[in-house]
């Protein structure tokens, strides 16, 4: 029977749970002029949450339900960045909902359940939470990626996400089932210890590559990686974006549940898995990214090869290569938000500033959304002194401590070839010459320019001072 | 007492703070804002840094010496901020906290009708804030921070009117050379690293014995002295940053930019940043004779050769520019013959005493509407008194006159070159004497064209007879002031507003007390600080640790020795040599200026070779535009028509990126838009993820 004590250590996740439900309830009974109140009380919900996450830290790890649900150092980071995307999301895209007849009640409510599955899922200590998390969380995201229904592109866009991702929790599934069967358990800490125990049979490394194919395509990881663009691009922006930033800090959750808490004890194997894996990603996404004309698609491929970073951390198995791994999650979550919160204040009713043609000229239109967006391509790009350039280093620091120097090559290479790219956006928004008869005007909502401003500068602030983060990054993984 | 951090820390950032805010929230605040908030900033971080300097000379705190954040450790690479506070740093928190505190204040009046008003402090603030972090740095990467910051802004200002090409050109032109110093500077500070194996200036200079006996092998059979190879690098960058022959070229161009700038960056604290950098590591430099007999002869040829162009130029501010390359010069040759302290000393007046000249030319081209030829202008003495007397006290204190401060630190100087035995000093011995005649002919000439004389020019009014004028000037001072800013503007690549040279609007007058009031600050210290500090300073052992001499070179206490107060080496300085020499540049000038003007003519057209030498400045500049910029061109159109157009554009670039646009298509395709191409993509990726294993893995299985 759940007692007290579970209940107060999963206080965040039931908390959000029943100001979910209140929020239904609100839309239900709310004019529609009166929506704006919604938006407030989401964000204060989401910070609220926030709140809750930090004050209840434990001091050490705790498990409620009998190791069904973990609450460690891990999580609770995870969970900090999770909210405070979702809430820069919320921030970022009421302007944008307006102006698309889109503002409506489901939008936050999907939203916010969505998060509640992220946070599950991070913290997930059974296989079965870490599927329930995950499902939770996407098929709220199907029903994002097509809120614009209307819309050809959003629900061809739903209908792809909807199908690949079906099959690839099915794979999931089979593959957890062939753990199952072999190691007779659905605990991960149980699981790691049959692993360390028992050694490795074909069934345990049949079951471990499904449950890659099914990591990687959360990541988006190539070959797993063809919905990326079709969602990115067809997606309403403010969706977009959180399938950019907070399932980003999910899936890397998800991945460090099942690689190490769950299958630890077979490193060897996956290791060399998740260097191929970023390799195709670093290629694909990197070359491919070359040739786009549409910023929203330039900017899913470019995750795609930031997931390939982001396993050369992973590949490390290791304390560091956690660290580092994370630390890229929460930095590429931070640059996608301010990336896509520049596309969504220059959007407007009917303009949807997403070619990078559109922003041709932008410095001489608004110069400082041009500084702000130079800000994130930088960022994106790995321009030393920003957040970036440190978050790549680490992977790469982590990648050659594993003894895989020939991966940290292969990473430097493709960060070059990426600068192109990113620096070509730049370069349109400082050097081109505005298009006739475009006119762009950022959005007016004082707040959202004061926040999207403040992510951006973090990009460079973090740069500068990015010793703490990284501080609890280590110490996440230290123990 | 200890120094505090949080001091330090606000002597840095007050500055950023006010440039922070001008620059990025000018419009908001306005001009009046905008210099509000730098002074303010500047006011601050001034008086905490006597204070600091109060405290390290007289209230006994010891130096300090702190990391302060760390930003990144890779390997042995640590870069950190931090500051190193000793008596040295104090001395340049001072002057260059002082000296720029009145160039904001000369600003409000210089820059009164300029439109860029508030960019114009937000920059000026940023150079204070870069230059106090290269004093203050503990470490050589944030001297590196903060010798590119001072660069950037040195840029910056240079072509602060972008719409002028010759303005441009002459940033263009300063950037292109520093490149080549800092490039030399880098690879010092790498061979450091190198060598030592830190960067952190105690444990470097700590760590700078070991370097004896070790070399740098380039070949086989070429070795070089490790600290030779430091120093020369070190010594390169400050070459650039301190406009030494032969990366000079760039200093007199930058007089482009406006005056205060000028005075601020380009005279009394940028520019001899090398000589602060030299001095700063004086450790590495007592460890090779070869390297500091190269910066002596460096040094020397600069003080006499770049003089002498100084006696031919017209331009107002290029004469001061150029005596400015013959002063540092002067820092240079005394660095060069180890007597840091003499350098750090001439530095110092000097900073006081050539800001003071640079501001009182920009008093006077003020005054003659953005006239700068000398030769339009003459008797001046009666319309601006205020600037006529500092300035003079500032050509006083220049031409090393006794009991003035550039006397102290100048005759200092030539004194210890002609106390050295290393290699070479007795051709800088020759160079310092003969440049301070050189110095005093230049200066002279200058004053006496500017000041005295005849007045070369006419008041013109628009139309007006001469006795509206007093009128028009009202009106004009009044209520056009915007007018006048757009038309400023407008005529910028035309000083002379549309007149003809020579032609005055109205008659000129004295300027403004924003104005005159740095003027006589500035002339106070030219005239005393020397005699009140040279005891301690030189031959007192003032810096302490600060600055590092070998018993065997050092000439200064040599010198000590003789040494009997200040107003002994003043009497002493009026039976000497260089005085000598001056009393005669004076009578010369005099003569040909006040009382046989023609004469200056005659000799022109006597001596019309060695004048055309001067004139195109020995072809230096000819030369590097012929050779390294034409050159350039030309070597890079070679490489671009074979190497590039060819190899690189035809193979590598159309080649690799053909193959990458060529990848890319054929993976584009993939992305076919089919659902069912997709999942094939995934069921594929596991096939090969399940093949791969079954491949290369199953050998491990059931070990």
């Amino acid at each position: 029977m759940p007692n007290l004590n579970d209940i107060m250590i999963m206080l965040p996740e039931f908390y959000l749970v029943a100001a979910a439900c209140l929020l239904l309830l609100l839309d239900a009974w709310m004019k529609p002029e009166q929506r704006n109140i919604l938006h407030w009380v989401s964000i204060l919900v989401l910070v609220v949450g926030i709140y809750l996450v930090v004050a209840g830290q434990p001091q050490v790890t705790v498990t409620a339900f009998g190791g069904m649900f973990v609450r460690d150092a891990t999580a609770e980071i995870l969970k900090v960045f999770i909210l405070l995307c979702t809430a820069l999301i919320f921030v970022f895209s009421r302007p944008y909902m307006q102006d698309r007849k889109l503002f409506q009640g489901e939008f936050y409510t999907l939203m916010i359940f969505a998060t509640i599955g992220a946070m599950l899922l991070v913290s997930a200590g059974n296989l079965v939470m870490v599927y329930l998390g995950l499902e939770l969380m996407t098929l709220c995201s199907y029903g994002l990626v097509a809120l614009n229904r209307d819309s050809q592109l959003s629900s061809e866009a739903a209908i792809k996400y909807f199908v690949l991702g079906a099959l690839s929790s099915g794979m999931l599934l089979y593959g957890m089932s062939m753990v199952y069967g072999a190691t007779g358990t659905l605990a991960l800490v149980q699981l790691h210890g049959a692993v360390a125990q028992a050694g490795m049979s074909n069934l345990m490394v049949f079951g471990l590559i499904f449950m890659i194919v099914g990591i990687s395509f959360k990541l988006g990881v190539a070959p797993f990686h063809m919905w990326i663009p079709d969602v990115y691009q067809g997606a309403p922006t403010s969706v977009t974006i959180f399938v950019g930033s907070t399932s980003k800090l999910a899936a890397f959750g998800m991945a460090y549940r099942l690689l190490e808490s769950g299958m630890g004890g077979m490193a060897h194997q996956w290791q060399m898995m998740l260097a191929v894996l970023a390799v195709v990603s670093l290629a694909i996404g990197n070359l491919v990214a070359i040739v786009q004309t549409n910023l929203k698609r330039l900017l899913a491929y470019s995750t795609i090869s930031h997931m390939g970073y982001l396993l050369l951390g992973l590949v490390n198995a290791g304390p560091e290569g956690y660290a580092s791994a994370m630390f890229y999650a929460i930095s590429y979550a931070l640059m996608s938000t301010a990336a896509f919160g520049v596309i969504l204040a220059l959007a407007r009713a009917g303009f949807e500033c997403e070619e990078i043609d559109d922003f041709k000229g932008l410095n001489q239109r608004s110069p400082w959304m041009a500084f702000l967006m130079m800000l994130a391509m930088f960022s994106l790009a790995g321009v030393p002194p920003m957040f970036g350039f440190f978050a790549k280093l680490l992977v790469l620091q982590a990648a050659i401590h594993a003894g895989m120097m020939w991966l940290a090559l292969v990473g430097a290479v493709f960060a070059i070839i990426g600068l192109y790219y990113y620096l070509r956006v730049v370069k349109v928004m400082y050097f081109d010459k505005p298009a006739e008869g475009l006119e762009i005007r950022p959005q007016a909502d004082g707040f959202l320019r004061t926040m999207l401003s403040l992510n951006a500068l973090v990009l460079l602030a973090l740069g500068l001072y990015w010793g703490p983060l990284l501080g609890w990054c280590r110490a996440a993984f230290a123990g | 007492m200890q120094l505090s951090t949080t001091i330090l820390l606000i002597i840095a950032l007050a500055p950023l703070a006010g440039c922070l805010l001008a620059g990025f929230l000018g419009k908001q605040i306005g001009r009046a804002g905008a210099h509000s908030v730098t002074i303010l900033g500047l006011l601050i971080s001034c008086a905490l840094s006597f204070y600091v300097l109060y405290q390290i000379t007289a209230g006994g705190a010891p130096s300090y010496n702190q990391d302060i954040y760390t930003w990144f450790e890779i390997g042995r690479l640590h870069v950190s901020v931090g500051f190193m506070v000793d008596r040295l740093t104090a001395m340049m928190m001072v002057v260059v906290t002082f000296v720029s505190l009145l160039v904001h204040v000369y600003t409000i009046g210089y820059m009164a009708d300029d439109p860029g008003y508030q960019r114009f402090f937000s920059y000026i603030s940023l150079f204070t804030f870069a230059m106090l972090m290269l004093v203050m740095s503990n470490n050589f990467m944030q001297l590196f921070f903060g010798w590119e910051g001072v660069g950037l802004v040195s840029y910056l200002l240079i072509g602060f009117w972008y719409k002028r090409p010759t303005a441009i050109f002459a940033n263009l032109k300063a950037f292109l050379v520093n490149r080549v110093g800092d490039f030399g500077f880098l690879l010092g500070i790498a061979a450091v690293l190198y060598f030592l194996g830190t960067l952190d200036y105690a444990t470097a200079f700590a760590g700078a014995p070991s370097l004896i006996g070790k070399s740098l092998a380039l070949t086989a059979n070429t070795h070089w002295d490790a600290a030779t190879v430091i120093c020369v690098l070190l010594f390169i960058g400050a070459m650039g940053k301190s406009a030494q022959v032969p990366l000079h070229v760039w200093l007199p161009d930058s007089m482009e930019g406006p005056t205060p700038i000028s005075a601020l960056i380009h005279a009394a604290t940028m520019v001899t940043a090398g000589i602060f950098m030299v001095a700063r590591m004086s450790p590495f430099f007592e460890l090779s004779e070869g390297a500091l007999s190269f910066v002596m002869i460096i040094g020397a040829t600069g003080a006499l050769f770049t003089g002498l162009i100084g006696i031919v130029q017209n331009d107002i501010k290029r004469v001061v520019a150029y005596s400015t390359l013959s002063q540092l010069g002067y820092m240079t040759v005394a660095l060069g013959v180890s007597a840091y302290a003499g350098a750090v000393f001439h530095l110092m007046t000097h900073a006081f005493f050539k800001a003071l000249l640079f501001l009182g030319a920009g008093s006077v081209i003020i005054a003659m509407h953005h006239e700068q030829d000398m030769r339009y202008m003459g008797g001046l003495r009666k319309y601006m008194p205020i600037t006529w007397i500092t300035m003079w006290i500032g050509s006083l204190a220049l031409v090393a006159i006794p009991f003035t401060s550039g006397f102290y630190s100048k005759d200092a100087i030539i004194e210890a070159v002609g106390e050295s035995h290393r290699w070479g000093s007795g051709y800088a011995y020759v160079c310092v004497l003969a440049g301070a005649f050189v110095t005093a002919l230049y200066t002279f000439r200058q004053m006496y064209l500017t000041f005295h004389g005849k007045e070369r020019f006419v008041v013109v009014g628009h139309g007006h007879g001469h006795d509206t004028h007093a009128i028009h000037h009202e009106v004009h001072d009044h209520g056009a002031h915007d007018a006048h800013g757009d038309d400023h503007h407008a005529h910028t690549d035309d000083p002379h507003h549309g007149h003809k040279p020579g032609e005055l609007e109205h008659a000129p007058h004295e300027s403004p007390w924003v104005v005159t009031l740095p003027l006589i600050l500035l002339a106070i210290p030219s005239l005393l600080v020397g005699f009140f500090t040279i005891g301690p300073m030189l031959f007192g052992n003032w810096f302490g640790q600060a600055i590092h001499v070998e018993e065997a070179n050092n000439v200064l206490g040599e010198l000590g020795r003789e040494f009997h107060g200040a107003a002994a080496m003043g009497l002493h300085g009026l039976l000497s040599w260089p005085f000598a020499l001056v009393a005669l540049a004076f009578v010369i000038t005099t003569y040909i200026y006040l009382f046989n003007p023609a004469m200056a003519g005659r000799i022109k057209s006597a001596l019309k070779p060695l004048w055309t030498v001067l004139d195109r400045k020995y072809w230096v500049d000819d030369v590097y535009f012929a050779v390294f910029a034409r050159g350039g061109v030309k070597l890079g159109r070679l490489f671009w028509k074979a190497g590039d157009a060819a190899v690189i554009d035809g193979v590598l670039v159309n080649g690799s990126a053909g193959l990458v646009q060529r990848i890319a298509a054929g993976v584009r395709r993939l992305q076919s838009g089919y659902l069912y191409h997709y999942a094939f993509a995934m069921i594929l990726g596991l096939i090969l993820l399940l093949g791969g294993f079954w491949v290369f893995g199953s050998g491990q299985i059931g070990q």
